[in-house]
């Protein structure tokens, strides 16, 4: 084979510690049941920052409103399952495309513009949808939410319990799958023309590569993974309310992408296990002001450079780095 | 009818005076500062803090208001702002959302997250009736007050622009930076003393808008969406551009919630997506600058 080829090909094939991790993330649930519950939240937010990261790090779109999809995820989930039919998998589905559908009509909103442009446009998209959630209460049921949803069993005889462990088990099944069809597709020749994009988008044109529909199309795949998101977090808490298209969602979320590394897929999954592990040490020291460390490690974070801040050995380094 | 258009425009001219300084700052710095609420913040917790605490009549805490939040802009653009201006924006919004949080976890920590309310002055309360009918004016006089107050400091601000030196300074270093300090602008200081200033004017319309807006610690991510809107549609390169975005925005927001209150605020945001979906770079915009 020729060099360049297999250097090529190296970077998609899957690493020893690759396995190893999906074992660790699958055997928690079971060594430590108590973690069950934590590992379904880990999950769902982690499959939301790669839904994120297809879109931020591998195309260069920024975006603040991606609560959007999966907030349209979680309320599609418990109203198919309400007025419906309560079979999770079918809800997941529907919930993605219900999502896949906002993020094929949203992704001509971000075509154009400058930064700021694309800002607001997601930010207004998730804030409109948040409008609609709260007025249409005849459906939504307004601040209330959608509450007392039952699902039927995962597979016809998995019941969701109390302490999560099928929750979890569901979730991180569907993050694994989700997570490689991803994988697939950042390493496919499809994902190195997002990488060309986000590189340079004038150059990219000029060498003959579709942008816009490159980007619309990667936007709606990215819109229904965080739609599956948004449908696993209803269909394993039972409820949906407004805080799922809420602000401080997608602003939570940019931070674990960040944490753990954009443009790197498990850059997302190690920000969500990062970021869910200091909430919940943070937010049992100080329940009402655990924001404020947030930020300020959010203002560290930036001020110092991720790079530099996990990596203490150049601390002491003078300047070049 | 006429009272709705009257109450937007003051809405209107309060938002412009809190968000010109964000616009520009964005548009000098290219810097999505999405913390610029905060400082409005600020200047409304100083204004009553001071009239709570120590009785301090209300017309002198508002110089006192923008001088707080103008130290604190200067403050915290010397030392954590500046290094940013050249990162990329995925840098900038996150700094500026923890600067957020953190403002918002602060206030919560010091003053408790009950909303706050202005004592306004008797000479302030109140309101006048012009006309008849279905053409009825009623102007609450503190809205009035406001109106007052935010159209002398535009055209202060017009007059400051367009014809003085420092105005011309400014023009220049937004217009292109190196070419400005080339010809031996200290871009600096015109940076610091203009986000100095914009803070300032932020805080000062956070205590105006005290009473109208409401008070409480989560006012920084309430009304972000509104700076935004106005500077985004608005552009950022002149002043009248934000104020006719800000008197559009206020009049419609207004109108929207008083004829139909089930889906104001869904049309201001569908709105501003048509708008920036139509003109990506905002309504009014001058040719010749450099974007």
């Amino acid at each position: 084979m020729i060099d360049a080829q297999k250097s090529l090909l190296n970077k998609s094939r899957i690493k020893a510690w690759e396995p190893a991790l999906w074992l660790i993330a699958f055997a928690v649930p079971v060594l430590v049941p108590s973690y069950a519950l934590i590992v379904n939240e880990i999950a769902i937010v982690a499959l939301f920052a790669v839904s994120l990261d297809l879109v931020l790090g591998f195309s260069g779109i920024v975006s603040l409103g991606h609560a959007a999809f999966f907030g349209l995820g979680a309320y599609t989930a418990a109203l198919f399952c309400k007025h419906v039919n309560p079979d999770p998998h079918i809800g997941l589905l529907v919930s993605m495309g219900a999502a896949a559908v906002l993020g094929l009509a949203a992704s001509f909103t971000v075509l154009r513009g400058t930064d700021l442009t694309r800002l607001m446009v997601t930010l207004g998209v998730a804030l409109l949808l948040l409008e609609l959630a709260n007025k249409l209460d005849w459906l939504t049921g307004g601040t209330d939410g959608i509450q007392g949803l039952v699902f039927s069993p995962v597979l016809g005889q998995f019941e969701f319990d109390l302490y999560g462990r099928t929750a979890a088990y569901y979730s991180l099944a569907i993050l694994l799958v989700l997570f490689f069809v991803a994988r697939r597709l950042v390493n496919s020749p499809f994902g190195a023309t997002l990488k060309a994009i986000h590189d340079n988008r004038l150059r990219a044109m000029a060498i003959g590569i579709p942008v816009n529909a490159r980007l619309i199309s990667i936007y709606t795949v990215a819109a229904a993974m965080a739609g599956a998101a948004g449908a696993l977090f209803t269909q394993t808490s039972g409820f949906a309310s407004l805080d799922v298209f809420e602000f401080h969602r997608s602003a939570d979320l940019m931070l674990m992408l960040v944490v753990g590394g954009t443009g790197w897929l498990y850059g997302g999954v190690l920000g969500a296990i990062v970021f869910k592990l200091m909430q919940d040490a943070l937010s049992a020291a100080t329940p009402q002001y655990w924001t404020f460390w947030l930020g300020l490690f959010l203002v560290v974070l930036v001020l110092v450079g991720r790079d530099r801040m996990f990596k203490p050995w150049t601390w002491f380094k003078r300047g070049g780095a | 009818m006429l009272t709705i258009l009257f109450d937007g425009v003051a809405y209107g001219m309060l938002l412009f005076i809190l968000a010109v300084g964000l616009a520009v700052t964005m548009g000098l710095m290219n810097f999505i500062n999405l913390a610029h609420g905060a400082f409005a913040m600020v200047g409304g917790y100083i204004t009553v803090l001071l009239m709570q605490r120590l009785d301090v009549p209300f017309l002198i805490c508002l110089p006192l208001a923008f001088a707080g939040a103008a130290l604190l802009g200067a403050v915290l653009e010397r030392t954590l702002y500046r290094p940013l201006y050249h990162k990329p924006h995925l840098d900038q919004v996150l700094f500026s959302i923890g600067l957020v949080f953190m403002a918002v976890a602060a206030i919560d920590y010091f003053v408790g997250s009950t909303q706050q309310i202005v004592q306004l002055p008797s000479w302030l309360k109140g309101r006048t009736e012009i006309g008849g009918g279905d053409w009825i004016l009623g102007m609450g006089h503190y809205r009035l007050f406001i109106i007052a107050v935010c159209a002398a400091l535009t055209v202060v601000l017009q007059y400051v622009l367009a014809h003085t030196r420092f105005g011309s300074r400014l023009r220049a270093s937004v217009d292109d930076q190196r070419v400005a300090a080339g010809m031996g602008i200290n871009v600096n200081v015109v940076f610091l003393s203009t986000f100095a200033f914009g803070s300032g004017l932020a805080g000062l319309g956070g205590a105006l808008g005290a009473e109208v807006l409401g008070l409480d610690p989560t006012f920084p991510l309430k009304f972000m969406i509104y700076f935004l809107i106005v500077v985004a549609v608005g552009g950022t390169s002149s002043i009248t551009g934000p104020l006719l975005a800000a008197l559009l925005l206020g009049i419609a927001d207004v109108a929207g919630k008083y004829y139909i209150p089930k889906m104001g605020a869904f049309i201001v945001y569908s709105l501003m997506i048509v708008i920036l979906i139509w003109r990506p770079q905002g309504l009014f915009v001058r040719q010749g600058g450099k974007a």
